[in-house]
């Protein structure tokens, strides 16, 4: 890490590189960084890890305000729009992307779609993390859930999966599913739970709200059920216990992104993964996976002044080498977003990992909006809002009509980008 | 929180010959430039912005007058975030008196322990606001805390101390506690040692006991320092932000969310800089407010 990673324009043979990874998958990064490094010794290569969320969003806004921004950066696909493309960011040069066979092609159409502003790109996806349930297979094959071979069993609709996890809970003593309650993760459930139901947010331009109170409602039934009337899940739980209890087999079920891998892998829980289950059946994609919240981690041009396609060279050398690399990249639990990495044998070899990577597919990312994607305000409020209805101390109403009204106040709000 | 410095009042005398003057202007000029380059323009500046819609993501910027503050009466969170900071600052600022104050004398009074005792409520105070976020993250984690050990060892549920909304802002005020209380106990425990021993010495002879010397004594001529220690405590609770932001991870629900941190959202997560400009100035003008209520009501010179 270094603190040098700003400040001269590039010349040809600097490469800046920003990222928010400093979990599980920051492990992997680096490890993907010093092979970058190694391959690349004609190259000034300097890779900064930030914390992630706000902190890593707001040091990278301001030093693409000042045009003195790293050469590439992560970016959430979803937080786009609140980098105002043209303003924060420079768009990819589109002879480079021939030459190096970045092609729209080589990627999934829904996700690619949203990398292009005004016609041009300004993002190219490395991954995409969907919404998953993690299973205990030991008690899953206990409670006659899973085969022998650690498959589950398809379960599907509300009745069916809540009786599964009060089975679960009667086994485990304490709670069948495990979920956190707090920060964006409500978010990322109800929006899973009301993209099945088909609703809708936001119109296009983000002026103006369109919910559907009636299925934002059911999905907010259905996430009280768990915690309050059923009582299958905690209400008032944090990411950390979620994950501890899971990984010491204390609960069977987690709801949680894809990236907790390593971690159960390492305390050898015996687990698997699926796509997040399809709770309200209607709107499921090819091969009857259901919708699930996702967003995907993409590479961006920071606004840089005096950025000129020759020095913007080793940044694309990277983003190539990094997608070539999606397979080990993908063993930290992300869905590659390179066709051809998730097409390729290791990739399928790799389990758990390739079990869930059809979740891609319907991935619903947050709705497009300065004020939207991972970690931004809208997810922030929104985990307010509905984390009372799961503890139990709000009624799904007065939770809803408390996030609609956070969410009047930031389309109310001009736009700062 | 940030620890002001106590400025000693400034013996004005005038200058005999004007050429000393110039001399002393220049021996300021140094310290008067930072001052006007990091405090007044800045100042200036955040006032000027407060006018506009200035964007971190930079863009035209417009005049808007007094709509930043119009749209602040409105925004129910401003009011929730100050209502934050005023609550913590009503549950913080007696303990970090009376528990300072308690220690200075225990340490005053005690001969042979006394450097341990000094020593130990001062240490806190040393420590980084990062490193006194970490410690008590770990005491009040909700799965492996040191806390929650103690309430499963009696028989208790574990409880999120840092998210539930009973506990959250004690568990800031605790916290708190903890880490700053180490400098009024220095405050009182100077004052102490300045009280003159005769006076002890007279009130014993005439037969006072230990609770009327403390009571007649030693509390009335510590009352200029307590009037220090309250608007001093006063403002820097007021500024509360470090400890709030680094125990939620960066990330304070409504529940806890200080002013500052609802001004660092505005200005630095959403970009609205000019918005966030003019919420500062509300925290700024209730600051300003509280001190200009201690130099009523503690006049400076007064000796009683």
């Amino acid at each position: 890490m270094s603190a040098a990673a700003c400040g001269v324009p590039s010349g040809n043979d600097r490469l800046r590189y920003w990222n928010l990874f400093g979990g599980g998958d920051g492990v992997r990064m680096v490890e993907l960084i010093d092979a970058f490094a190694a391959s690349r010794p004609d190259l000034d290569f300097q890779a900064s890890t930030l914390a992630w969320g706000p902190p890593y969003y707001t040091k990278l806004s301001m030093a693409s305000a000042g045009g003195r921004a790293p050469d590439v950066a992560i970016l959430h696909l979803a937080r786009l729009p609140s980098f105002a493309p043209g303003r924060l960011l420079d768009p990819f040069p589109p002879e480079l992307l021939t030459e190096a066979g970045i092609t729209p092609d080589r990627f999934l159409p829904e996700i690619w779609d949203r990398c292009v502003v005004d016609g041009q790109v300004y993002a190219i996806p490395l991954d995409t993390h969907p919404f998953v349930m993690y299973y205990n297979t030991e008690l899953c094959e206990k409670l006659g859930l899973a085969t022998a071979n650690g498959d589950l069993i398809p379960l599907r609709g509300p009745d069916e999966l809540i009786a599964a996890w009060a089975e679960a809970k009667k086994l485990t003593g304490g709670y069948g599913l495990v979920l956190d309650n707090f920060g964006v993760s409500p978010w990322r459930l109800w929006w899973t739970l009301y993209r099945q139901l088909n609703g809708d947010l936001l119109n296009p331009d983000a002026t103006a709200l369109v919910i559907d109170d009636a299925k934002a409602l059911q999905a907010l039934d259905f996430m009280r059920r768990l915690s309050v009337t059923d009582a299958v899940a905690p209400g008032q739980m944090l990411l950390s216990g979620a994950v501890a209890l899971f990984g010491s087999s204390k609960a069977a079920f987690l709801f949680n992104g894809e990236w907790e891998v390593t971690t159960f892998q390492t305390q050898k829980t015996p687990f698997s993964m699926v796509p997040f289950p399809e709770v309200f059946p209607g709107t499921a994609g090819p091969g009857g996976i259901a919708r699930t919240q996702a967003d995907c981690h993409t590479f961006v041009l920071p606004h840089q002044r005096g950025r000129t396609v020759a020095g913007t060279r080793p940044a694309i050398d990277y983003v190539r080498f990094m997608l070539e690399h999606s397979v080990d990249w993908a063993a930290g639990g992300h869905v590659p977003a390179w066709l051809p990495a998730t097409r390729s044998p290791d990739y399928l070899a790799l389990d758990p990992q390739s079990r869930y990577r059809d979740a891609a597919a319907v991935a619903q990312l947050d709705p497009k909006a300065w004020f939207s994607g991972s970690a931004s305000n809208m997810e922030n409020l929104a985990g307010a809002a509905f984390g009372a209805v799961q503890a139990g101390t709000a009624t799904p109403e007065a939770g809803l009509a408390q996030f609609k009204a956070d969410l009047q106040r930031l389309i109310d709000t001009p736009a700062p980008v | 929180m940030a620890v002001d410095t106590v400025r000693a009042p400034v013996e004005l005398t005038a200058p005999a010959r004007r050429t000393r003057s110039w001399a002393g202007l220049w021996f300021a000029l140094p310290f008067l430039l930072i001052y006007v380059v990091f405090m007044i323009w800045p100042i200036l500046a955040g006032l000027w912005s407060s006018l506009f819609n200035t964007s971190l993501a930079g863009g035209d910027v417009e005049f808007l007058g007094l709509s930043n503050y119009a749209e602040m009466a409105r925004d129910g969170a401003v009011w929730d975030s100050l209502w934050n900071t005023v609550w913590f600052t009503i549950l913080s600022t007696p303990p970090l008196v009376l528990v300072g104050l308690g220690m200075a004398l225990l340490a005053h009074r005690a001969r042979r322990t006394g450097w341990l005792l000094r020593f130990s409520f001062f240490m806190p105070f040393l420590l980084p606001v990062t490193v006194v976020a970490l410690i008590w993250l770990w005491i009040y984690q909700s799965d492996f805390g040191l806390l929650n050990a103690a309430v499963a060892w009696f028989g208790g549920d574990p409880v999120a101390w840092i998210n539930d909304e009973r506990t959250a802002m004690w568990a800031v005020v605790i916290c708190t506690l903890w880490w700053t209380v180490g400098f009024n106990f220095l405050l009182y425990l100077a004052a102490l040692q300045g009280i003159p021993r005769e006076l002890h010495e007279a009130a014993a002879v005439d037969g006072a006991t230990p609770a009327q010397r403390l009571w007649r004594i030693t509390l009335p001529l510590l009352r200029r320092t307590t009037g220090l220690i309250l608007v001093l405590q006063l403002i820097a609770s007021l500024k509360i932000f470090d400890q709030v932001y680094l125990l939620n991870e960066g990330n304070a629900g409504p529940i806890t969310r200080p002013l500052i941190q609802y001004v660092y959202e505005q200005g630095f997560t959403s970009y609205r800089i000019g918005y966030a400009s003019a919420i500062s100035y509300l925290l700024f003008l209730i600051i300003i407010l509280v001190a200009f209520a201690q130099f009523k009501i503690f006049p400076a010179g007064r000796d009683d």
